[in-house]
């Protein structure tokens, strides 16, 4: 079953009268149950292509189809509503809203979604448990390292049990270990749960991890590994 | 939506510094602005009450040509009969009392200082006259028979050093218009609060006024006060008499009204500045979070969040410093017109004319001035905090997500 699909997308920024090709035409299917690596040079196009499907931001050209909705048609609120509920992001820099504990942050995705406060705590505590943090349930990002950062932010994403997960250079702010433990985190929920797993890198180390590699270069996929369903 | 006010409150707890000065901005402002309201209203409050209990009364009957500004006793000006007058007009319901008061002009002197002052005969024994016989600062109220002692106001006696048992020459204008003149001695010396009106006046008893100044049994006006003076237009209607005309204190105290209604105005305009600056410095400071908080939003915006809920966090924060800046200055500012309204402002000598300026002011607040400008504090700042809000609202997630943390 495809979760996202995009087709023919192309996005151009326009600074001036100068006009930057980040995408050109490019084609993918990313389909349930995959742990699908985006590589390629810095420039490529791959933080641009998971902005696209995670409905962060809108192609010039070409349409994107997440969970059966093409989300170029949709307006503001509905694009929240499709990110809320469906996809879940990790970040380079971690993300975490600073002023938060580690288990608000897990928190707030079921909050906007309006779960009840049994249902969130059973989900959060089960969540910190799967990425082996409980003992910082109650610690600020600030008082966490970079790694225990990376594992709130991947419980938080898991939280709302989205169909996808974009995770965009997800270990570049962290040294070997720390990269290698969330990599092992991210794989073992991919197993364990089947959901999918979309990330951008460049980190050979990182890619060796990935079930299907799509490479692009210069704003097109220039090798597009088959997908594997689950 | 509780969870929004929890992240708005240690939101605002990152830059405590910050949040607690717009806190206090708001506050101070508040604060003063509650102060101004008291000053101002405790200000009109004692010159209207002062005007009416000294100078004006509630209503006044008078003959059709008295000029209050002349202060003549030709008997074409009086009113003949005053007490059968008053008495008459007492027999009114809504009546408190009437006396009549005779107004003439003299000039006190001692050795060779003298004052223009104007000369009050009164009733000693009515009511009208507690101002001045609670106001004795030294001596005794002078009595009906006493053919030769007089009243007279502090700052005179200060300025002609004047004490109890010492004499004055009083001169006066006649109702034939000579001058006659007489000495008195001061049996009593009375302040009542402001200094202007007391340093021109000194009181006779009503039968010596009308002796010395050869009105006759006449006097100037009957000086009439209500039970309520909302009901000054209806007693004056049912006072009838084709010789006599009757003001309300309304018609008597127009320049004090015409101030009164000024001074809302001017409190307003003053309102609206202060507030303004206040709220510019909270817009600044929420203006300040959102550009620092670009990154947030993005995040924020990624997980889901929609515009309005952006808004209503950003409203959250700006509430939560109204609040605060709210309560501490209504308790700043309760506190300063309660200390001051208890021991009064000393502002001396103050004189303007037609009204009666006391020498302290006493700050009143009314808790209608406190709940509109509390209100109108809290409010306006909200408001204006929605440019902020909406701007974060409005931006694109990839963009806020671009910023640098």
């Amino acid at each position: 079953m495809e979760v996202a699909k995009v087709e023919n997308v192309s996005r151009v920024y326009k600074i001036g009268e100068v006009e930057t090709y980040a995408l050109r035409g490019v084609n993918l299917t990313i389909l349930d149950g995959e742990f699908t690596a985006l590589v390629g040079p810095s420039g490529s196009g791959k933080t641009t292509l998971l902005q696209l499907i995670g409905c962060l931001d809108q192609p010039t050209g070409g349409s994107v189809w997440v969970n059966g909705n093409d989300v170029t048609r949709l307006n503001r609120n509905q694009r929240a509503d499709i990110r809320k509920g469906h996809i879940g992001f990790i970040f380079q820099f971690f993300a975490l809203i600073p002023t938060l504990t580690a288990y608000e942050n897990v928190e707030m995705p079921l909050l906007l979604n309006g779960h009840s406060a049994k249902d969130r705590h059973e989900r959060v505590m089960e969540l910190l448990e799967a990425v082996d943090l409980l003992d910082r349930a109650k610690n600020r990002p600030d008082q966490m390292s970079g790694g225990q950062q990376q594992r709130v932010a991947i419980a938080r994403a898991l939280a709302p049990k989205p169909a996808l997960i974009l995770a965009d250079e997800p270990t570049a702010n962290l040294d070997s270990a720390n990269g290698e433990q969330v990599m092992e985190i991210m794989t073992r929920i991919n197993k364990e749960t089947g959901v999918t797993f979309v990330f951008a890198t460049h980190d050979p180390r990182v890619i060796k991890y990935a079930r299907r590699v799509v490479t692009l270069r210069d704003g097109g996929i220039v090798e597009n590994g088959a997908g594997q369903a689950k | 939506m509780l969870n929004l006010i929890k992240m708005a409150f240690r939101n605002l707890g990152r830059h405590r510094r910050r949040s607690a000065l717009s806190a206090l901005a708001l506050a101070v402002a508040l604060s003063l602005l509650l102060f101004m309201a008291a000053f101002f209203k405790g200000e009109m409050r004692s010159s209207m009450e002062d005007t009416l209990r000294l100078s004006s009364g509630h209503l006044q009957v008078r003959d059709v040509d008295y000029d209050p500004d002349k202060s003549s006793v030709a008997w074409q000006y009086l009113i003949e009969n005053p007490s059968q007058v008053a008495g008459q007009v007492a027999a009114l319901g809504p009546v408190k009392f009437a006396t009549p008061r005779l107004f003439a002009s003299g000039i006190v002197s001692v050795s060779n200082d003298s004052a223009g002052v104007q000369i009050m005969g009164v009733d000693p024994a009515s009511e009208a006259n507690a101002s001045y016989r609670d106001g004795l600062v030294s001596g005794e109220f002078i009595s009906a028979d006493d053919r030769n002692g007089i009243l007279i106001g502090y700052p005179l006696a200060e300025s002609l050093q004047l004490g109890i048992g010492s004499q004055l020459n009083l001169l006066v204008n006649t109702s034939e218009g000579q001058v006659d003149e007489q000495n008195f001695i001061v049996r009593g010396i009375f302040s009542t609060g402001s200094s202007t009106y007391d340093k021109g006046l000194v009181l006779l008893p009503l039968a010596k006024a009308q002796a010395f100044s050869g009105a006759g049994n006449r006097a100037s006006i009957i000086f009439v006060m209500l039970h309520d003076r909302e009901q000054a237009d209806s007693v004056a209607t049912a006072i009838t008499g084709a010789d006599y005309k009757v003001e309300t204190w309304l018609e008597m105290n127009e320049l004090l009204v015409l101030v009164n209604d000024f001074s809302n105005a001017y409190i307003m305009i003053l309102n609206l500045i202060i507030l303004g600056v206040t709220v510019t410095v909270i817009v600044n400071t929420m203006l300040m979070a959102v550009f620092e908080r670009t990154r947030e939003i993005g995040i924020l915006s990624a997980l889901g969040m929609k515009g309005r809920q952006i808004i209503t966090l950003f409203l959250s924060e700006a509430a939560l410093l109204a609040l605060g800046g709210v309560v501490v200055g209504l308790l700043a500012g309760w506190a300063l017109s309660a200390y001051f309204g208890s021991v009064g402002i000393y502002f001396g000598d103050m004189g303007i004319s037609g009204m009666i300026i006391a020498d302290r002011v006493y700050p009143y607040l009314m808790l209608e001035d406190v709940i509109n400008l509390t209100v109108t504090a809290f409010i306006v700042t909200i408001i204006a905090s929605y440019y902020p809000a909406r701007l974060a609202s409005r931006m694109e997630p990839v963009e806020a997500l671009r910023a640098e943390k």
